[in-house]
C-alpha cells in the first residue's frame, strides 16, 4: 500500500522520507541502489552511497516490506501498481511484499527519461521508465543472489528466487533478502544484468489488483488536502475576477471582525485570509470587499479571441513536414484534379476541474520552508517556492502525494508558488485551499486551438494534403529545449505523423498567444489535431459519397497495424448495421476515428441520438486498441473507459469562454462534467501486441470526440466545426 | 458547543452551529476522508449519511444534525451493505484517482440500504449528483449491480 512519508515513523524495516534522504538507511541496515546524498545533505555517519546515480528505485530492509520508490506519480491512472510489478517482477517478489514510497524532488535520479525534468504526463510513464525500473529491479537481485552464492560457494546461476527468498535447491539451503541485503548493499552493482525474457513474466501482463485502492475505498488515503499539520491554519484566497488584475484596494476589516478568522494577507494580486478552518477563511473572504485595477485584458472577448486566432491562421507559418509539392496542387484550386475540400475546426478553452481542487499546505519556518502537495512536478514546485523565498531548492523539502485527479492540472509551479507567497506571511504551516469557483478561474486552460485543413481528393484517394495548427505553445515555456525551430512539437503531434497515406504534405505550424494562461490538459496536442484531422477524414468521405470506414481503410493500405486497429473497432461495433433507435432522440447516428499518438494505435466507433432540440446523447462507444506490450491490462481497459468519459464531457459540454477578461464559468453548474446518467455503455478491446508499449492515460480522451463528432455529423448532416457542439446548430428547424 | 455522533462516537463541535459539517468533520475532526470538490452540491463527493440516508455534508449546517447519527466513508465499513459495496469495488477495480469514491460508495450504500436491487434507472437517479472527473461510472454501475448479488 503507498505511505505517505509523513505518516510513517521511523522503525525497524520502515523507512521515512527524511531517513530516505539522509542516509537513513545506515540505522535500518540494507540495500539502497544509488541513493547518492548531494554532499552537502549527508550527515557524517552517512553510509557510502551504493549503486551510484544509476538507479535510486529499490530499498531492501533487513525484515518487512521492500520499499519501491516511484518516480512517476499516481493520480489515478494505476501507475504505482504498474512501476511496482517492473521492479518486483524483476526482483521475484509479490506486489503484497511491498511498499510504495514517492520520490522526492531529486531530478538526477527521478529525473524523466523523455522529458529529463522529473515529470508525471504525456501518457509516457510507461514508455519511460519500464525498462530502467525493471533494471533496477533486475540489478538488486543479481546483487543479493551474488551475496548468497558467495557465502555457499556456488554459482549464481545455481540459485533460485521466489517471493524475496533465494533458494540453492541442489543443497536445500535458503536465505531471505533482508538477511543478505546489508552485505548485497556493499557492492559495485553490475552494469549488464539481463532482464527476464517476456515468457517467463509473473506479474507484467497479469491483471494485477491495484495497490493504492484498499486505503481509497475506506477513506483512508491522504491526498494533500486531506493533510494536516500541528497549529496548522486554513486559508481561502481570490484572485483578480480579471485575469491578470491587480489589486486596488481591500479593508481587512470587515474579515477580521467574522468568528474564526485570524488574518488578511494582501498580496499584489491574491487576497487570502486565514482561519481556524476553511469554511471560517471562505466566510472571511465573502465579507470582504476588494476593489481591483483589470489591466491590459480588460478588452479580452470571446469572439475576439477566436477571431484573432483565426486571423493569425492565415499568416506565416514554421513548416514542419513537407513530403512533394501540396501547396502548389493545393493552389490550383477547383480547377485542379479531382475534388478540392477546406474546412477550419475550432477548440476551446477547458478546465482542468479535478475532483480534488488545488491545495498546498506550507510551512515556512527557521530558513526552510516544508510543503505538502499533490504535483505532478515535484522539483518545478521545490524551484518556484525556493525562488519565491530567496532561498536554495535544498532548503524546500516537497512532502508528494497521491492526487484526486491530475489530467495535466497538477504539472505547474503555480499553485505551489501562490501558496508559499501566502504562507510567507503567517506564523506556523497553513493550508490553502482553492473553492471550486477560483480552482476554475485561475486554471492554465487547455489552450484555444484553429486547426485548417485543405486536400484534394482524386478517386477516393487523398493526393494532397495541407493541414495547419495555429495556437500557443506550452512547451517553449514548460520545456524549452523542446521548443525547436518554432515548432511546439505537442501543438502539432497527431497532424505531423498521422496514420494515413496522403499524398503530397505540408504541416505547418503558426504560434499564437493571447495573454489566457494555458497548459497541458488531458489528451494534449492530439486533442486538437486528431479531432481535426478525423472530421476533415469524414468531410472527405461525405463529399465523395464514400462510407467513412471505407474510406479510411482505402488510406491504410500501407499501415496494417491501423487497418486492424479500425477493422477491429468497426467489427466489434458493427459497422454498416443500421444504429439502433433511442428514445432519447429521433436522429441517430454513427461516427468512427483513428489515431496513432501517444504511441498507440485505438480506433473508436460511437453511437448517438440527437433530440429535435439538439440536445446529444452519446448512447454507445467501442473503442479497439493496441497499446504495444501491455503491464497491467485491465488498468489500460480502466484508462480507455475513463478517458471516454473525460472526452464526451469535452465535445458536448466544456468550454471556458471570457467576457470583459473574467473567466465565465466558475462551478459544476456552468462547467458541466459528464454525468452517470449519460454515460453510454463502453465496450473496449485490446489486440495483442508484442510492440513496444505506448501510453493510455490520454488516448482514450482524444479518440472519442471526434467519433462522437462524426456520428453527430452522420445524425443530422451538419458538421459542427468549433467545440463544444452546440445545440442550436444541429436543433430540427435550422 | 455542539455535540454530534459520528461513526458511534460523540464530539464536542466548536465550530458555529451555521458550519456545514463537511469542514467540521475534515477541518475540526480530522476525518478526512469526506471530501470537498465544489460546496454548491452539484458534485456529491463530501457525501455522508445521517440516520442511513444520503445527505450532501457541504449543505448541512452542523447545528441542524442534531441527535441523529452520521456515518462517513471511515466507518460506513462496519454496515453490512457499506462493506459489501467496498468489496464490490475492490473486486471489481472502480477506483482511478479515488477522490470520490469516498462519496460514491456512501451513494451506492446508501441506495442498496433502500433498493436491495436497483435497475439501472434507480442507479442513475440516485447516483448522477455524484460527478467523478476520472469517468468511474461504468464500474460503479456494475458495482452497485455486483454489491447488490453478493
Ligand atoms: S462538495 Fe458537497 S456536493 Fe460538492
Ligand atoms: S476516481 Fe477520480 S474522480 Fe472519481
Amino acid at each position: 500500500m503507498p505511505l505517505d512519508p509523513e505518516e510513517r515513523r521511523d522503525g525497524a524495516g520502515r523507512l521515512s522520507r527524511r531517513s530516505l534522504l539522509r542516509g537513513g538507511a545506515a540505522a535500518l541496515g540494507g540495500l539502497v541502489l544509488g541513493i547518492s546524498l548531494p554532499a552537502k545533505r549527508a550527515r557524517a555517519d552517512k553510509p557510502r552511497a551504493v549503486g551510484a546515480a544509476m538507479n535510486a528505485f529499490v530499498h531492501i530492509p533487513t525484515q518487512g516490506s521492500v520499499s519501491l520508490i516511484m518516480p512517476a506519480v499516481e493520480m489515478g491512472q494505476g501507475v504505482y501498481t504498474s512501476q511496482a510489478m517492473c521492479m518486483a517482477e524483476e526482483l521475484d517478489i509479490g506486489l503484497d511484499q511491498i511498499e510504495a514510497i514517492h520520490a522526492p524532488p531529486d531530478r538526477e535520479h527521478y529525473g524523466h527519461p523523455i522529458f529529463y525534468v522529473q515529470a508525471t504526463g504525456g501518457s509516457t510513464t510507461t514508455m519511460a521508465w519500464t525498462e530502467p525500473l525493471r533494471k533496477a529491479g533486475a540489478t538488486a537481485r543479481a546483487m543479493l543472489v551474488s551475496v548468497a552464492a558467495a557465502e555457499w560457494n556456488v554459482p549464481a546461476a545455481e540459485l533460485v528466487t521466489e517471493r524475496g527468498v533465494i533458494t540453492h535447491t541442489a543443497s536445500g539451503r535458503a536465505l531471505s533478502y533482508g538477511e543478505v541485503a546489508d552485505r548485497a548493499g556493499r557492492l559495485q552493482p553490475p552494469t549488464d544484468v539481463a532482464l527476464k525474457s517476456p515468457d517467463r513474466f509473473r506479474l507484467i501482463g497479469t491483471r494485477a489488483r491495484r495497490i493504492d485502492t484498499p486505503d481509497k475505498v475506506v477513506g483512508r488515503t491522504v491526498y494533500g488536502i486531506d493533510v494536516i499539520r500541528p497549529g496548522m491554519t486554513f486559508a481561502a484566497l481570490m484572485a483578480s475576477p480579471v485575469l491578470g488584475g491587480k489589486l486596488d484596494h481591500v479593508d481587512e476589516a470587515p474579515a477580521l471582525a467574522m468568528p474564526g478568522v485570524r488574518q488578511v494577507v494582501v498580496l499584489e494580486d491574491i487576497v487570502a485570509v486565514v482561519g481556524d478552518t476553511t469554511w471560517a477563511a471562505e466566510q472571511g473572504l465573502c465579507a470582504l470587499h476588494m476593489t481591483w485595477s483589470p489591466g491590459a485584458n480588460a478588452s479580452l472577448d470571446q469572439a475576439r479571441l477566436w477571431a484573432d486566432t483565426e486571423t493569425a491562421s492565415t499568416g506565416p507559418g514554421v513548416t514542419v513536414r513537407k513530403e512533394g509539392d501540396a501547396a502548389g496542387k493545393l493552389a490550383a484550386g477547383k480547377r485542379g484534379a479531382g475534388t478540392l475540400i477546406e474546412a477550419s475546426y475550432e477548440l476551446p478553452f477547458l478546465a482542468h476541474a479535478s475532483m480534488e481542487v488545488q491545495n498546498c499546505t506550507v510551512h515556512v519556518h527557521d530558513g526552510v520552508c516544508e510543503i505538502w502537495v499533490g504535483t505532478q512536478v515535484p522539483g518545478y514546485a521545490q524551484a518556484g517556492a525556493a525562488q519565491v523565498l530567496g532561498i536554495a531548492p535544498e532548503k524546500v523539502t516537497v512532502n508528494n502525494h497521491l492526487i484526486g485527479g491530475g489530467f495535466g492540472g497538477r504539472l505547474e509551479a503555480a499553485p505551489v508558488v501562490t501558496a508559499t507567497r501566502i504562507a510567507q506571511k503567517v506564523a506556523g504551516p497553513v493550508k490553502v485551499i482553492w473553492s471550486r469557483e477560483q480552482d476554475i478561474r485561475q486554471d492554465m486552460f487547455r489552450p484555444l486551438y484553429h486547426n485548417r485543413l485543405t486536400a484534394r481528393v482524386e478517386n477516393g484517394r487523398v493526393t494532397a494534403w495541407h493541414h495547419r495548427v495555429t495556437g500557443p505553445s506550452i512547451l517553449a515555456r514548460w520545456l524549452p529545449p523542446a521548443f525547436k525551430d518554432g515548432i511546439d512539437s505537442d501543438a502539432i503531434d497527431g497532424a505531423a505523423e498521422p496514420p494515413y497515406a496522403l499524398g503530397e504534405m505540408l504541416v505547418d505550424y503558426v504560434r499564437h498567444e493571447n495573454g489566457v494562461p494555458f497548459s497541458f490538459w488531458r489528451g494534449v496536442g492530439p486533442n486538437s489535431t486528431v479531432f481535426s484531422v478525423e472530421s476533415f477524414l469524414d468531410l472527405l468521405a461525405r463529399k465523395t459519397g464514400t462510407d467513412p470506414v471505407t474510406f479510411r481503410r482505402g488510406l491504410l493500405e500501407r499501415n496494417p497495424r491501423a487497418l486492424a486497429v479500425l477493422n477491429a473497432a468497426a467489427a466489434k461495433a458493427g459497422w454498416g448495421s443500421p444504429v439502433p433507435q433511442s428514445p432519447f432522440g429521433r436522429r441517430t447516428g454513427r461516427g468512427v476515428a483513428l489515431m496513432h499518438a501517444f504511441g498507440s494505435l485505438l480506433a473508436c466507433v460511437a453511437e448517438v441520438a440527437v433530440t429535435d432540440g439538439g440536445d446529444v446523447r452519446v448512447t454507445k462507444v467501442v473503442v479497439a486498441a493496441d497499446v504495444g506490450r501491455v503491464i497491467n491490462p485491465d488498468t489500460v481497459v480502466a484508462q480507455i473507459q475513463g478517458g471516454v468519459v473525460f472526452g464526451i464531457a469535452a465535445v458536448l459540454h466544456n468550454r471556458i469562454t471570457l467576457a470583459g477578461g473574467r473567466v465565465e464559468q466558475s462551478n459544476f453548474n456552468d462547467y458541466r462534467l459528464l454525468r452517470i446518467n449519460e454515460t453510454p455503455a463502453i465496450e473496449v478491446e485490446l489486440l495483442s501486441s508484442t510492440q513496444s508499449s505506448g501510453g493510455i492515460g490520454e488516448p482514450g480522451t482524444v479518440i472519442v470526440q471526434p467519433a462522437v463528432a462524426n456520428a453527430v455529423f452522420a445524425a443530422t448532416g451538419t458538421q459542427l466545426t468549433r467545440m463544444p457542439l452546440d445545440a442550436s446548430l444541429i436543433a430540427r428547424s435550422v | 458547543m455542539t455535540a454530534i455522533t459520528v461513526n458511534g462516537k460523540i464530539y464536542e463541535v466548536a465550530s458555529e452551529a451555521r458550519t456545514p459539517l463537511l469542514w467540521v468533520l475534515r477541518d475540526e475532526l480530522g476525518l478526512t476522508g469526506t471530501k470537498f470538490g465544489c460546496g454548491i452540491a452539484q458534485c456529491g463527493v463530501c457525501t455522508v449519511h445521517v440516520d442511513g440516508v444520503a445527505v450532501r455534508s457541504c449543505q448541512m449546517p452542523v447545528g441542524t444534525v442534531g441527535q441523529r447519527a452520521v456515518t462517513t466513508i471511515e466507518g460506513v465499513g462496519s454496515t453490512t451493505v457499506g462493506a459489501r459495496v467496498q468489496k464490490a469495488w475492490l473486486d471489481l477495480e472502480v477506483v482511478q484517482c479515488g477522490y470520490c469514491q469516498p462519496g460514491q460508495i456512501m451513494a451506492a450504500a446508501a441506495l442498496l440500504a433502500a433498493n436491495p436491487d436497483p435497475d439501472d434507472n434507480a442507479i442513475d437517479a440516485a447516483m448522477s449528483g455524484n460527478l467523478c472527473r476520472c469517468g468511474t461510472y461504468v464500474r460503479i454501475r456494475e458495482g452497485i449491480k455486483h454489491a447488490a448479488r453478493s
